[in-house]
């Protein structure tokens, strides 16, 4: 534990002092949220469309930060530090994957209100709609980590990481989509199948989770 | 103490016995016919040898030649194509797991965070190689103060020239007191003064088992109870 702490708050530290990654996903987000107010004069999207366009946001500023994830572990040594050390290297996917669900949940704290203020009459669907997007984080924090990891080995990382990860996250797009459709309905939200949305969101974290944690030992090996 | 190689030559040097009571404990390093290839060109020609506890192997050859790879097949990071290769008393790839935490690898890139001061990035290598808190905080402030870099240790690593990131880079091999140091040029971009200092931390004193790789021959083989000639 002492050592996924270590790691983890590293990570935030490193995150903290050169501001690489939460700038550039909330400058990502908040421009995409301008571009449909005032590019496109929308002042409502709300139900699917308005979910739709708040996932897919969510999902390519997320992607910004997913492809630098093992940019440090890759250019100065980090990879190596784990496997010298004698821990079990599944800290290093589980501190990574804590790292980018944070980030994650910070990008939302400031997209999701400027959202709402553009798009949305009523506030009352964002309190569940923060349980949605917190479930949608971890999916694609564990998702993400692990293409990242192996992108991060190939010489083709910037294209690899979008384009075998955006495939793997169809079914959590969809998922998140369909659960928070009916929270941004006009007139306030309804909840409609969301506990059905909300059992594959579950379902999808808990298998990319072991998928992540039984297999990023080896992707580690030479 | 013997060693053979098809394309390389290893000569025991005198005054070479293994330090006392070490011999027991089996040797640091047994090489028998290993080698690495990286897909069709081969990285380490082929290569046997023995070397006990507490002892010195120095590894001279000109670029490309395989020092480098072979520090990194004797640290675990890469995998023998070919041979068998045993560490610490370690079958390597398969006990490689058993090896962590007893090497101390210092590698041409300095195995630091640049974003991270020298003073976090030794809590961090303490902290993966299970040293106490307490114990470990008293231990980098030696170190750092043995290789002159107490004033330095909170500024980032970024900010250092590559002595003082090497310096640093020393001590963090050092850190958790390892059984067998891996050494690729440890003094490259050190001054006189801090290769005095590393000396203390690096050198063959105290009976070290150390596998040392350098272009530098004279300094090499001050020291090493054997010497690998790769070519």
């Amino acid at each position: 534990m002492s050592a996924y702490r270590t790691l983890l708050a590293k990570d935030l530290r490193i995150e903290l002092r050169t501001l690489r990654s939460l700038p550039a996903m909330v400058l990502f987000a908040v421009t995409t949220f301008v571009i449909f107010r005032f590019g496109l004069d929308r002042t409502e999207l709300e139900g699917d469309l308005g979910a739709g366009v708040l996932v897919a946001t969510l999902l390519f500023a997320a992607i910004l930060a997913i492809n630098r994830l093992f940019v440090a572990e890759r250019d100065e040594g980090g990879f190596e530090l784990i496997r010298l050390a004698p821990v079990d290297r599944n800290i290093l996917f589980a501190s990574k994957a804590t790292a980018l669900v944070i980030y994650l949940v910070a990008l939302e704290l400031v997209a999701v209100p400027i959202f709402a203020l553009f798009f949305l009459d009523t506030a009352e669907g964002l309190p569940p709609l923060a349980a949605v997007l917190l479930l949608a984080d971890i999916g694609l924090a564990a998702t993400g980590t692990l293409i990242s990891t192996i992108a991060t080995m190939s010489s083709a990382r910037d294209l690899l990481a979008p384009l075998i990860l955006l495939p793997l996250l169809v079914p959590l797009v969809i998922a998140t989509s369909g659960a928070a459709q009916h929270l941004l309905d006009a007139g306030g939200p309804d909840f409609d199948r969301f506990g059905t949305w909300i059992a594959v969101l579950g379902l999808y974290d808990s298998v990319f989770v072991l998928v992540g944690y039984a297999t990023f030992d080896y992707l580690l090996e030479d | 103490m013997q060693t053979k190689a098809e394309q390389t030559a290893a000569v025991e040097r005198p005054g070479s016995d293994p330090a006392p009571g070490r011999a027991a404990e089996g040797p640091a390093i047994e090489l028998e016919g290993l080698r690495r290839d990286f897909g069709e060109r081969p990285g380490l020609p082929e290569l046997s040898l023995r070397l006990e506890r507490g002892q010195s192997l120095a590894v001279l050859g000109p670029n490309g030649s395989g020092k480098t790879t072979l520090l990194r097949v004797l640290a675990g990071l890469l995998r023998p194509s070919a041979g068998k290769a045993t560490v610490l008393g370690c079958s390597l790839p398969r006990e490689t797991w058993r090896l962590r935490g007893r090497v101390g690898y210092l590698g041409h890139q300095p195995l630091l965070y640049r974003d991270l001061s020298g003073r976090e990035n030794l809590r961090l290598a303490a902290a993966l190689n299970g040293l106490a808190d307490a114990s470990a905080e008293d231990r980098i402030g030696n170190l750092l103060a043995a290789m002159g870099m107490d004033r330095r240790a909170d500024e980032r690593t970024a900010e250092l020239s590559a002595g003082m990131r090497q310096r640093l880079d020393i001590c963090r091999a050092v850190l958790h007191e390892p059984e067998l140091l891996l050494l690729d040029e440890p003094e490259a971009h050190l001054d006189a003064e801090a290769r005095a200092l590393a000396e203390r931390l690096i050198g063959p004193g105290e009976g070290r088992t150390r596998v040392l790789v350098s272009h530098d021959r004279e300094r090499a083989l001050a020291g090493a109870d054997l010497v690998l000639e790769l070519r």
